[in-house]
C-alpha cells in the first residue's frame, strides 16, 4: 500500500496548498465580486479535490465538494453575484474540507460528521439564488451513487472539460492538461507550464543541505586560510576555486529556502475577515512587497507573532465604524502590510490607521500595574510611553476579549522576534494610526561576523548590529573620551556614545576609571534595543561567514555569548551577543551605573533600584538634584555665544537655537536674563540640556557637582504638581528637580513665543 | 549495593590518572581519547570549564576533572589529555593526567564509596574496585558532565 499512502500524501499536500490560497481568494472576491479569472481558480481547487476524493474513495469530501462546485459553477459563470453570505457558506466549505483532510491525515478516515447542514446550506445558496437556472453542476451524477472510485473520477474529469469548455474561455490550456495527464494531479496546477519545471522537496532534505553548506563553508574557510600559508601555487588556485564555488552553492541552497513572505501573509486577510466581523468591525488589507523572500525558518517563526500583532490591530487599534465616523474617517479602516529588503534584513511594517495608541491610557495602567512610578512615567515622551506596551505583563484592553487580550502580551511578539534576530519598534500618532517595524535578518544559517579581538583572544561580533566602527589615537582619546563619574562617554557626531570595554564585560581586565593613562581606542558602534553603545576592543581584524554553534548547557547561561563557531585555523572563536553585552554593560538596563539617559526600564523597578542624580549648584549655595534620566547633555557655553531673541536668551546648540532657562529663589522656572541677572559673567555657563522629542532647551546652573546613585527616589510621594521634594545627600539638604513638569513649563513659554523650530 | 542494574552490567572501565589516583569510565560512556587540543578559553564560564575545543566540526566543553573534584591545579597542564564522554547533554571532554588501560573487574571487589570523602568528591564517585596494587573509584560520568558550577 506504500504507493497509495504516496497518493494519498500528495494529494493532502497539494490539497493544503491549493486551500490556503481558496481562503485569500474568497475573501479577495468579496472586494471584487466579478473577478472571473479568480472565481475560475477557486472552481479548478474544489474540482480537484472532488475529483482526487471520488478517486481516494472519500465520498463525505466528495460530497461536500460536489455541492461546493455546483454553487460556483454559476458564480464563475456571472449567473450569480458573490454576495457575504454565499461567501461565508463557502468559506464553512473550505473549513470542513481542511477538517476532513486533517482526519484523513491522522489515518482516522473521514470522520463522523457528515456536513449533512452544510451540504444543505450550500445547496440553499444555490437554489435561492437562481431557483430557475439548471446549474451544468448538477447534471452530474450524485457522487452518492458513484461507488467505484475510479470510473468516477474519470467521469468526472470528463465533466471538468466539458465544463470549462461551455463556459470559461479562460481555461483553454488547462484543458489540455486536464485530457492527456492523470486526474489526481493535473487539473489542480494553475500554471501547467510549470509542472515540469519545479519539484517538491522535503524540508528535512533541505535543513539537512543547508547544515551541510555550513560545515561546509567552514571547511573552506580552514582550507583557503591554510593555502595562503603554503607557498604553493597550484594549491592556491584550487583553494580559490573551491572558495568560489562554496560561494555559489552556499548561494543556490540558501534560495531555495527563501520563500516569499506572501506565504506567511496568505491566512491573514481570513483571519483579518473574521475577527473583524466578530468585532463589529470593517477592516480592508493591503499588501505590498507580497514576493519578499526570506528564509522558511524565520517564515515560519515570524507567523505566529506576525498573527497576534494583526489580531491586536483589530481588537485595539481599528475602531468602530461609528467611532471612526465620529472622527470624520471612513468607516472601514485599513491595515496594512509592507515588506521590503533593506541591507540583508527584511522590513516589515504593519501599518493601521486607526485610534493609535493612548499614551494616557498606557502610563496609566503601567503604573496601575507597577511598572513605573508616576514620576518615572512622568519622564517618558511619547515613543518611549508607547514602548511601555512592550513590556511584560502589559495589556491595555479594558476586558479579556475573546480575540486578543488572553494574558499573552506584546511582550511574547517582542521576545519571539528578537529570538530570531530581529527588532521591533512602534511609531504612533493618536487618532491616525500605529505602525510596527519589524527587521528580521534573512536567514539564521550562516550570518557574517566583525572578528574582534580582547586580551589576546578572537571574539565575533555578529554584523545585524552594527553600525560603524570608531578608531581613536591615544591623543585623541585623552581628551575626546569624556566621563560621567567613571563611565566614559564619546561624542560620536554631536550625540553622547557610552563606552562599554568588553575585556572588562569578560572579566579580562579590571574596570577602568576617569584619569587613566589615554590609550588608542577601538570602537565598535553596535545597536541593541534601539540604543547605541561603543565597544571597546582591542583590535578589529577581519570580517568572516560562520555558522553559529550553539554552546552547551555549562555556558548557556552566560548572555554575553550567542554560541560558538569554528574558525579557519580550526580553533573555536566565541560568538558575542551585543544584546546581553547591552545589558551586561548597563546600556539597555535602567538600573545599573552606566545609564543612558531616558532609559526605559527594562525591568520591574525594584524597592532598592538605584537611580543616578545629577548634582548642581544652584550659584546661590542652594543644591539641587536632577535625576540623570531626564538629562541629555551637559555643555558649557561662552557668555559671548548667548543672543537675546524677543525676550529669551538664546543660544546656537547643532544648528538649532535652543532657549535657556534658570532657576529662581524658589526653583520654579525661569527665562535666563543674562544682562539683568548675572552683570555680564565671563565665566562659561554651565548648562544641563535637556530634550523631549525635538524640542531642545537648556537650563543654566552655577556648578555641576556631582554624579551619585541615589536609592529609592520613587518611593518619596509627589505630594504635587511640580513640588520639588528634597532629600540629603552627602550631609546637605538637597532639592530634587521634576524636571519634566519644568521642562514642559518651560517650553510652553518657548513655544507660545512661536520661535519653536 | 542497591545501586540500578546499568551498573553492574558495564565491567570494563576506561581508566587514567588525576592527581595520582586511579580513575575510570564504563567504556560504553567513552566517545574518544584526544591529545591536548588547542582550547578556546571562554571568560565568565564557570571554574570547571577550561574552554572550548573543536572536535571534527564539533564545538566540546572540556571540563577540568581536578578542579570538578577539589583537587589542586596540575602542574603538566600542557599534555592533559581529553576523555570525550557522551553525556545527556551532548559529547563533553574530560581533561585527565594520564591515560591509562581498559580494565575488566570483578564484582566481588565492588565497595561502597565511604562516607568519609569530601562531599565534593563524593557525589561524582560511584563505587571503588579493589584491584590487585591499587584502588579504582569509578566515577559518575553524567554527574561530572552536567555538574552545575
Amino acid at each position: 500500500m506504500d504507493g497509495f499512502e504516496d497518493i494519498i500524501k500528495e494529494f493532502l499536500v497539494e490539497s493544503y496548498e491549493n486551500l490556503d490560497k481558496l481562503d485569500g481568494d474568497l475573501v479577495a472576491l468579496e472586494d471584487t465580486p466579478d473577478d472571473r479569472e479568480r472565481l475560475a481558480r477557486i472552481f479548478r481547487t474544489v474540482h480537484t479535490i472532488k475529483g482526487t476524493s471520488g478517486f481516494l474513495a472519500l465520498p463525505k469530501l466528495e460530497r461536500v465538494t460536489h455541492v461546493g462546485e455546483n454553487l460556483l459553477v454559476p458564480l464563475r459563470d456571472g449567473e450569480l453575484t458573490l454576495t457575504r453570505p454565499i461567501a461565508d457558506t463557502l468559506l464553512e466549505m473550505v473549513d470542513a474540507i481542511r477538517a476532513i483532510l486533517q482526519r484523513v491525515e491522522l489515518g482516522q478516515g473521514e470522520g463522523e460528521d457528515d456536513y449533512d447542514g452544510l451540504v444543505a446550506r450550500l445547496q440553499a445558496a444555490l437554489d435561492q439564488s437562481s431557483p430557475s437556472l439548471e446549474s451544468p453542476g448538477s447534471q452530474e451524477p450524485p457522487p452518492s451513487h458513484a461507488p467505484a472510485p475510479a470510473p468516477a473520477a474519470a467521469a468526472d474529469a470528463t465533466d471538468a472539460t466539458d465544463a470549462t469548455d461551455e463556459t470559461a474561455p479562460v481555461d483553454s490550456d488547462h484543458d489540455a492538461a486536464t485530457q492527456d495527464a492523470p486526474p489526481a494531479s493535473a487539473p489542480s496546477k494553475q500554471e501547467p507550464s510549470l509542472v515540469d519545471a519545479s519539484v517538491r522537496l522535503d524540508v528535512g532534505l533541505l535543513d539537512k543541505l543547508v547544515n551541510l553548506v555550513g560545515e561546509l563553508v567552514l571547511a573552506r574557510n580552514q582550507i583557503v586560510q591554510f593555502s595562503r600559508s603554503m607557498d604553493d601555487a597550484p594549491m592556491l588556485a584550487a583553494a580559490q576555486r573551491l572558495n568560489q564555488i562554496t560561494t555559489e552553492l552556499q548561494e543556490g541552497v540558501m534560495k531555495t529556502r527563501m520563500q516569499p513572505i506572501r506565504n506567511a501573509w496568505g491566512k491573514l486577510p481570513r483571519v483579518v475577515r473574521d475577527l473583524a466581523a466578530s468585532c463589529g468591525k470593517q477592516i480592508d488589507v493591503r499588501m505590498e512587497g507580497e514576493e519578499t523572500e526570506i528564509d522558511k525558518t524565520v517564515l515560519e517563526a515570524i507567523k505566529d507573532p506576525l498573527t497576534h500583532i494583526v489580531r491586536n490591530v483589530i481588537d485595539h487599534g481599528i475602531e468602530p465604524p461609528e467611532q471612526r465616523i465620529a472622527c470624520g474617517k471612513r468607516p472601514q479602516g485599513t491595515l496594512q502590510l509592507k515588506a521590503s529588503h533593506e541591507g540583508g534584513q527584511m522590513i516589515m511594517q504593519i501599518i493601521d490607521d486607526g485610534a493609535g495608541i493612548d499614551t494616557d491610557a498606557v502610563r496609566a495602567k503601567a503604573i496601575e500595574k507597577g511598572l513605573l512610578t508616576e514620576s518615572q512615567a512622568a519622564q517618558l515622551n511619547q515613543t518611549e510611553l508607547t514602548n511601555l506596551i512592550l513590556l511584560p505583563g502589559f495589556s491595555t484592553a479594558s476586558s479579556v476579549t475573546n480575540v486578543s487580550g488572553r494574558g499573552v502580551g506584546m511582550d511574547v511578539v517582542k521576545t519571539n522576534i528578537e529570538s530570531i534576530g530581529g527588532t521591533l519598534s512602534i511609531q504612533s500618532e493618536p487618532g491616525e494610526g500605529t505602525t510596527l517595524r519589524i527587521r528580521i535578518p534573512l536567514t539564521l544559517a550562516i550570518i557574517p561576523v566583525l572578528l574582534i579581538t580582547a586580551d589576546g583572544d578572537r571574539y565575533a561580533i555578529p554584523q545585524v548590529s552594527l553600525i560603524e566602527l570608531v578608531h581613536i589615537d591615544s591623543q585623541r582619546a585623552g581628551h575626546e573620551i569624556e566621563f560621567i563619574h567613571d563611565a566614559p562617554m564619546f561624542r560620536l557626531r554631536d550625540r553622547l556614545l557610552p563606552l562599554v570595554y568588553v575585556d572588562e564585560q569578560l572579566g579580562l581586565h579590571p574596570p577602568r576609571h576617569r584619569g587613566d593613562r589615554p590609550t588608542d581606542l577601538n570602537i565598535v558602534v553596535l545597536q541593541s534595543d534601539g540604543r547605541q553603545f561603543g565597544l571597546v576592543v582591542d583590535e578589529i581584524t577581519d570580517t568572516q561567514e560562520i555558522v553559529v554553534k550553539p554552546l552547551g548547557h555549562h555556558l548557556k547561561d552566560i548572555p554575553v555569548y550567542a554560541g560558538a563557531t569554528i574558525m579557519g585555523d580550526g580553533r573555536v572563536c566565541l560568538i558575542l551577543d551585543p544584546i546581553g553585552l547591552a545589558l551586561a554593560g548597563g546600556i539597555t538596563d535602567g538600573q545599573t551605573e552606566r545609564q543612558l539617559p531616558a532609559t526605559i526600564p527594562t525591568k520591574r523597578p525594584h524597592a532598592g533600584s538605584q537611580e543616578s542624580l545629577l548634582i548642581v549648584d544652584l550659584g546661590n549655595d542652594a543644591r539641587a538634584a536632577i535625576p540623570l534620566s531626564s538629562v541629555a547633555r551637559l555643555e558649557e557655553f561662552s557668555p559671548q555665544s548667548i543672543e537675546r531673541l524677543g525676550g529669551f536668551d538664546v543660544v546656537q546648540y547643532h544648528g538649532q537655537t535652543i532657549p535657556l532657562f534658570t532657576f529662581n529663589q524658589s526653583l520654579e522656572c525661569q527665562r535666563l536674563n543674562l544682562t539683568g541677572q548675572h552683570g555680564s559673567p565671563t565665566s562659561p555657563l554651565h548648562t544641563v540640556v535637556f530634550r523631549d522629542g525635538n524640542r531642545v532647551a537648556g537650563v543654566v546652573v552655577g556648578t555641576i557637582l556631582d554624579i551619585l546613585q541615589q536609592r529609592s527616589l520613587r518611593e518619596i510621594p509627589d505630594d504635587g504638581d511640580r513640588d520639588p521634594t528634597h532629600l540629603v545627600i552627602q550631609g546637605r539638604v538637597t532639592q530634587v528637580i521634576d524636571l519634566n513638569a519644568f521642562l514642559q513649563h518651560a517650553l510652553r513659554q518657548w513655544d507660545q513665543a512661536g520661535f519653536a523650530a | 549495593m542497591t545501586d540500578t542494574a546499568t551498573h553492574y552490567r558495564s565491567d570494563s572501565y576506561c581508566t587514567f590518572l588525576v592527581d595520582g589516583l586511579l580513575y575510570g569510565i564504563e567504556v560504553q560512556k567513552v566517545q574518544e581519547v584526544l591529545r591536548t587540543q588547542p582550547t578556546t578559553r571562554v571568560p565568565l564560564a564557570p571554574g570547571v570549564v577550561r574552554g572550548l575545543i573543536n572536535m571534527r566540526g564539533h564545538i566540546v566543553s572540556t571540563l577540568s576533572l581536578r578542579s570538578a573534584l577539589g583537587l589542586p591545579a596540575g602542574s603538566n597542564v600542557r599534555q592533559e589529555m581529553n576523555v570525550i564522554v557522551r553525556s545527556p547533554e551532548g559529547p563533553v571532554s574530560l581533561l585527565v593526567d594520564e591515560i591509562c588501560d581498559v580494565v575488566r573487574v570483578e564484582q566481588s571487589d565492588c565497595e561502597p564509596i565511604p562516607g568519609t570523602l569530601r562531599r565534593q568528591q563524593r557525589m561524582f564517585l560511584r563505587c571503588a574496585y579493589k584491584l590487585q596494587q591499587r584502588l579504582l573509584l569509578i566515577l559518575d560520568a553524567d554527574r561530572v558532565a552536567t555538574v552545575p558550577h
